[in-house]
This record gives C-alpha cells, structure tokens and sequence, in this order.
C-alpha cells in the first residue's frame, strides 16, 4: 500500500532524501533527541571502563528503579517547560505529596488506593492553585511557584508533624518501586509494545495513502522503528538477567507514552505548543490560553505529587528531607537536558525520561566509583550547561534557517 | 448611498471570474458598508461620519498618513473597536457587531501586520489553529484530513511552499505573509483586511504577495488594503480611499488617478487647509 504514492525505485533515493532531510533538520536547529542519546551513550561507556559493574543487569535495573521518581516529575516539568513557564515547586509538592499519603496510610490506617489518590490530588489541587495565581494575577510563574516551594515545603513539615520520618508499612505501597515482574511478562509485554509501535506505523503510512499525501521516508520510519525494538528487546534482556520487568519502570513508561500521546496528536497538546510558541497568537485563533495554562500547571503538580510518592515507595519512608535537596533542579535539568527547550513551544515528553537517565546515570555511577557529592554536583552542572547550551546554539540555528 | 437595499436580505450575484472592479457604485451592492461611522479615544476623534464600502471582487486600499484614522477603521471593522456611531452593513443587512468574534462569523477576516503565527507549528497546524479536526470516534487530530486540506488550499491561491509540514519558523516573509492570508480565507471569508501586507518584504516576496491578492479578488472575495507604499497600492487597487484626520477625503478610480493626486490628498495640500507647517 505504501507504494501508491512514493516513487518507483525507492530505496536508494528514499535513503539519500531521508539523510538529507535529517541533515536539513540538523543545521536548522531542530536537533530533537539526538544529543541527550549520544551523551547517554558515551557517559555509559565511559562509567562502565571506569567500573565494569555499571553495565551490570543488576546496577542497570537499579538505574532504572532510582530515576523512576524525577522521571515522573520531569514528565510534568516538560509540559510546563513547552508552555515557556517553569515551575519551581515541584520538589515542595514531591514531598507534601508524600508526606499526606504517608500520615493517612500510617497514622490514620487509610488503604493504599485512597492514600495515594489524596496524595496525588493535593499536587492537583497545588498546581490549579498556582496557576490560578499565575493567569489571574499575572504574576511570572517562577516567582509564584518560588512562593509554592516555601509554602509547601512548609506545609510538608507541618504534615509530617513531630515524629519526622514515617515508615512506611503498606505493601501495596512498597509495590511501586519493589515490584518486579517474571522474564515471562516481560517478553510479553516486549512483544505487545513492538506489534503495537509496527500496526501504529503502518496505520499512520495507510492513512497517508488514502488521503493521497506523500508518505513520510520509509525508510527513516523503519530505521526509527528498528532502533525502538532494538532498545525495547535489549532492555527486557536486562531485566530478565536481573530481578524481572520493575513495575516502577512501566510506571514511568505510562506515563510518558500516555502524555506523549496527548501533547503530539490530541487538541489540547497543539494548543499548549500554540502557546508556548506564540501565546497572542493563539489567543486570537480562539484557544483559551489561560485555561491550557491552569491545566498545565495542574498536571505538574500532580506529576510532582505522584513523583514523590513513587520515591517515597522507593526509600520505604518519608522524612523531612523528601522532595529537599537537588530533587527540584534535578527535574528541571533532566527535562532540558533531554532536550526540552526552555524558550518554550520545542520538545517531547520524551526528554523527561531519557533526561532522568543521563542524570541518574552520573550518579549512580559515581557512587559506584564511590566519588562524593561534590564530584556529582559538578559533572551534572557541566551537564546540564552543555545541554542548555546546545539549546541556545540550536535556536540561533533556527533564527539565522527562519525569516 | 443610494446602491443599498437592492437585493433585500440576500447575496449579491457572484462576481465575475475576471474580477474587472465596479466601474460606478450603480449596479452592484457591497458586501460590506460602513454608514458615517464616527469613533472618538477621548479628545480625540480618530473617525468622523466615515462611509466606507467593499464589493466582491475587488481591491480597496486604505491609505492615509499616520494618524489618519486608518488602524481604527479596520479594528472597527474587525471588531475590536466599537463606533461611537454609524452603522455596519453586510451582505445587504444592518449587522450589530459587539465584539471580534461577530465580524468572523459573518465572513469578514483580518491579517494584521504580526500575522499571529506560531513559529514552532507547521504550516498546516497554523492553518488549522483552533479548528482542529479530529478523527472520531477518538479524540485526537487527525492529521491526514487537516494536512489534505491544507495542501489545497495552498493550491488554490498558488502558495508555493516547500513542505506545509515544515515548521513556519523556517519559512520567507513573503510565504508567512502568504500562510497567515491563507488561513484567514479558508474559512469562508468574503472580505479580507489586511494590514500592511508588504511591509518589511523584499521586491521579488512583495510581488508574491500582490499577486495572491489579487487571486483573492479573482476568486470573488473583497479585500481592503492598508499600506504605506503607494507604488503598490497602485498595483493591486481597484479603488482607492483616502483617509485624513479621521475623515474620508476622497475615494479614486486607480485607473483614472494619478499618484499625485493620492498624495495631495493624503496631505491635504489639494485643499491648502490642512497643510502641515513642516
């Protein structure tokens, strides 16, 4: 079906176009998810000559399960970062969230289910508070949330009450990031996810041809869809060396598919790029561009909220110190680094969890070298300035290939 | 006004393809009429009793000196500014216009000179920005359908664009300008303002855009023209109507005026009265 409309003698011309196409989108500044993989790449190589174990399935798995946490508050930083805002309550709301869900499961006996839902909704109910502020009063969202990580952080303290550290007890709880699931699952679900990616890609492919529109490259879609099976088989053979499939993980993976999904093909994802990329712009085609603003603040605080409490599953407790710390900053750099711009309207949820992993994997694999924080600190700056800069320099490119 | 009220509540007949303008204001009734339209911001009074008429078919180009009440009259018509006084006519009908979502209902789309695009977006999500089409019975775009469409319409008015899935940032002025006129005709528009179309566009992209309104006014539509540049005002006009301290001073035939004279009224030396001292 997918020759009605491309041209005969396709694969070599198709793959020459393809290439020139990429190269096109390259010098224009539109450099998408390429940078943060080859990072990713060469921090790994790097770690594991330094320490053999790094490539390990054990340690892999554990990578996987210690950024699960900022992976989830990064989804919600994208969505805030691709409307040109930034919110900086995200670690206070990581905490109050789960320290609200921690007092009602220990202290007041509440099921998991209902402990985590009040969990959750109170990063809800922060969010929509704060962008309420942010659109009623027009005040810039970085001073808001600024007031956000003191209020809440305080709130947090407040919560938690005396005692300081709770325990926690609940198995369903302790399920979020100690759940693993058997080699069996796992290769299923591998091979749900790889027919579900190939009859979405020839769907995507029918439907151009019905309609009569030029097909995308085959055969960058295919290479595109060899390199995901190719992650998607190579990860599930890790996790069955190790412990299983952790359930921490396909968590993650939800929710970045799931918004992914929302901000590429649904309405309410093209306006919340419409306003980030020209907010008068998309006041005048019609959109309500406070209420893509309200929402979106809404959504980061419950991702921040949910964040929190898969950490917390993670360390069995929650303390004074949750969501503290580098938290905050680690979800933002994860975000941009991953590729996110922070001039806003540019880039994928993706960016949250492929940005959550360079910055894990800095740190864990520092702490097998057994290095210090201050070591840490310093690499995930030049990190992160890197990653900012290839940023700006990609706007410039954009600039001097537009107008 | 006496061309009014000849086709009762209905259309006028359709333009005729070769789109030759209205020879007298006789046989045909405008699609859009403004009826000793006065606005005043304050102490001042940017429009007084203008009378202001479009037809299909045909080119108006608005042009007067800064500050002569052109900017106003076109929010007026756009909806932005309400008049103090007058009337809005359409199709043969007094409409009441309360807001800018009215005159979009009724047809009447206006590009301004920041062209409201999204840069980030590709040409066929700006075309369709905030009218999305989704593809039922899920709630997401349908991108096939958006990207037919827009692919042509671009034809249509002979757009030419590399790619319509190329985002807009990458695109010339004169394709923008172009992107930013075809989205506010493909929705049912019969009247078209556009402000300042060919500002800050080099010659060969000025001439891309002179020509796309002039396939507007061959496919029926009336458009109004506000611009600077007399030399192309002169190119694309079928009539010209100067404005001048918030009054219309004068409305020429472009092929029976000369450019001086269009400047003579712009700064009223033909009158001698309101000549300014520098």
């Amino acid at each position: 079906m997918s020759t009605a409309t491309a041209p005969s003698g396709q694969t070599d011309s198709a793959a020459t176009s393809a290439a020139r196409a990429f190269w096109t989108r390259v010098t224009s500044g539109d450099v998408g998810s390429l940078p943060v993989i080859a990072g990713l790449i060469l921090i790994w190589i790097v770690f594991d000559f330094l320490n053999p174990n790094f490539l390990s399935p054990r340690n892999l798995t554990n990578l996987v399960v210690q950024i699960a946490d900022i992976g989830i508050v990064s989804v919600g930083i994208v969505l805030v970062l691709l409307l040109g805002e930034i919110d900086l309550s995200v670690g206070s709301v990581y905490g109050l969230g789960s320290a609200v869900m921690a007092v009602l499961s220990v202290k007041y006996g509440w099921a998991a289910a209902p402990a985590i839902g009040a969990g959750i909704l109170t990063g809800t109910v922060i969010g929509t508070f704060q962008g309420f502020f942010f659109t009623r009063f027009k005040i810039p969202s970085f001073v808001v949330t600024l007031a956000g990580l003191l209020t809440w952080f305080g709130a947090q303290l407040h919560t938690l009450g005396e005692t300081g550290t709770l325990n926690l007890n609940d198995p369903t709880i302790q399920q979020l990031a100690g759940q693993f699931y058997s080699p069996t699952v796992g290769w299923s679900l591998a091979v749900v996810v790889i027919v579900w990616l190939g009859v979405d890609l020839a769907i995507t492919r029918r439907r151009r041809a019905v309609a009569g529109l030029q097909q995308t490259g085959l055969v960058g879609d295919l290479v595109k869809f060899g390199a995901i099976v190719a992650v998607v088989l190579g990860a599930t053979a890790v996790f069955a060396a190790d412990r299983g499939v952790p359930l921490a993980l396909l968590i993650v993976l939800a929710f970045v598919v799931g918004f992914d999904l929302i901000t590429k093909r649904t309405k309410f994802g093209r306006h919340i790029f419409a306003v980030g990329g020209n907010a008068e712009a998309a006041r005048r085609a019609g959109i309500s561009v406070n209420g893509i603003r309200v929402a979106v603040f809404a959504l980061c605080g419950t991702m921040a909220a949910a964040g929190g409490i898969m950490g917390a599953s993670n360390l069995l407790a929650v303390n004074y110190n949750s969501g503290t710390g580098d938290t905050l900053l680690n979800a933002i750099a994860g975000a941009v680094i991953g590729g996110t711009s922070l001039f806003g309207g540019r880039g994928t949820v993706w960016s949250a969890l492929t940005g959550a992993l360079v910055i894990g994997s800095i740190n864990n694999g520092l702490a097998l070298l057994s290095a210090a924080s201050d070591v840490k600190f310093m690499i995930t700056g030049g990190v992160l300035l890197a990653a900012v800069t290839i940023d700006a320099v990609a706007r410039q490119g954009r600039q001097r290939a537009g107008v | 006004m006496t061309e009014a009220g000849g086709w009762p509540g209905g259309h006028p007949p359709t333009a005729p393809s070769g789109g030759l303008p209205p020879s007298a204001t006789t046989d045909r009734q405008p699609l859009l009429q403004l009826k000793a339209v006065s606005k005043r911001f304050g102490a001042v009074q940017a429009l007084s009793e203008v009378d202001f008429d479009v037809y299909p078919a045909e080119v108006v180009a608005l042009v007067g000196d800064n500050g002569a009440g052109k900017s106003t009259l076109v929010k007026t018509i756009a909806g932005i500014n309400i008049p103090d006084s007058g009337e809005i006519w359409f199709g043969g009908q007094h409409v009441a216009v309360h807001g800018p979502r009215d005159p979009v209902a009724l047809g009447i789309s206006t590009v301004y000179q920041d062209l409201a695009l999204c840069d980030n977006l590709d040409v066929v999500a700006n075309l369709y920005l905030g009218r999305e089409e989704l593809s039922p019975p899920l709630p997401l775009l349908s991108e096939e359908k958006m990207e037919k469409r827009a692919r042509e319409v671009l034809k249509t008015l002979d757009v030419k664009i590399p790619n319509p899935r190329n985002a807009v940032a990458a695109l010339s002025g004169g394709q923008r300008q172009s992107v930013a006129v075809a989205r506010s005709v493909m929705w049912q528009a019969k009247v078209v303002l556009l402000d300042e179309p060919t500002a800050a566009l080099g010659v060969q992209q000025t001439k891309q855009v002179l020509e796309l309104i002039l396939r507007l006014r061959n496919q029926g539509l009336g458009v109004v023209v506000i611009s600077h540049n007399l030399a192309n005002v002169f190119e694309v006009a079928d009539r010209i109507v100067v404005l001048r301290l918030g009054r219309r001073v004068g409305t020429f035939d472009r092929k029976a005026s000369s450019e001086e004279a269009i400047v003579a009224a712009i700064t009223g030396a033909e009158f001698g009265k309101f000549q300014p001292e520098a």
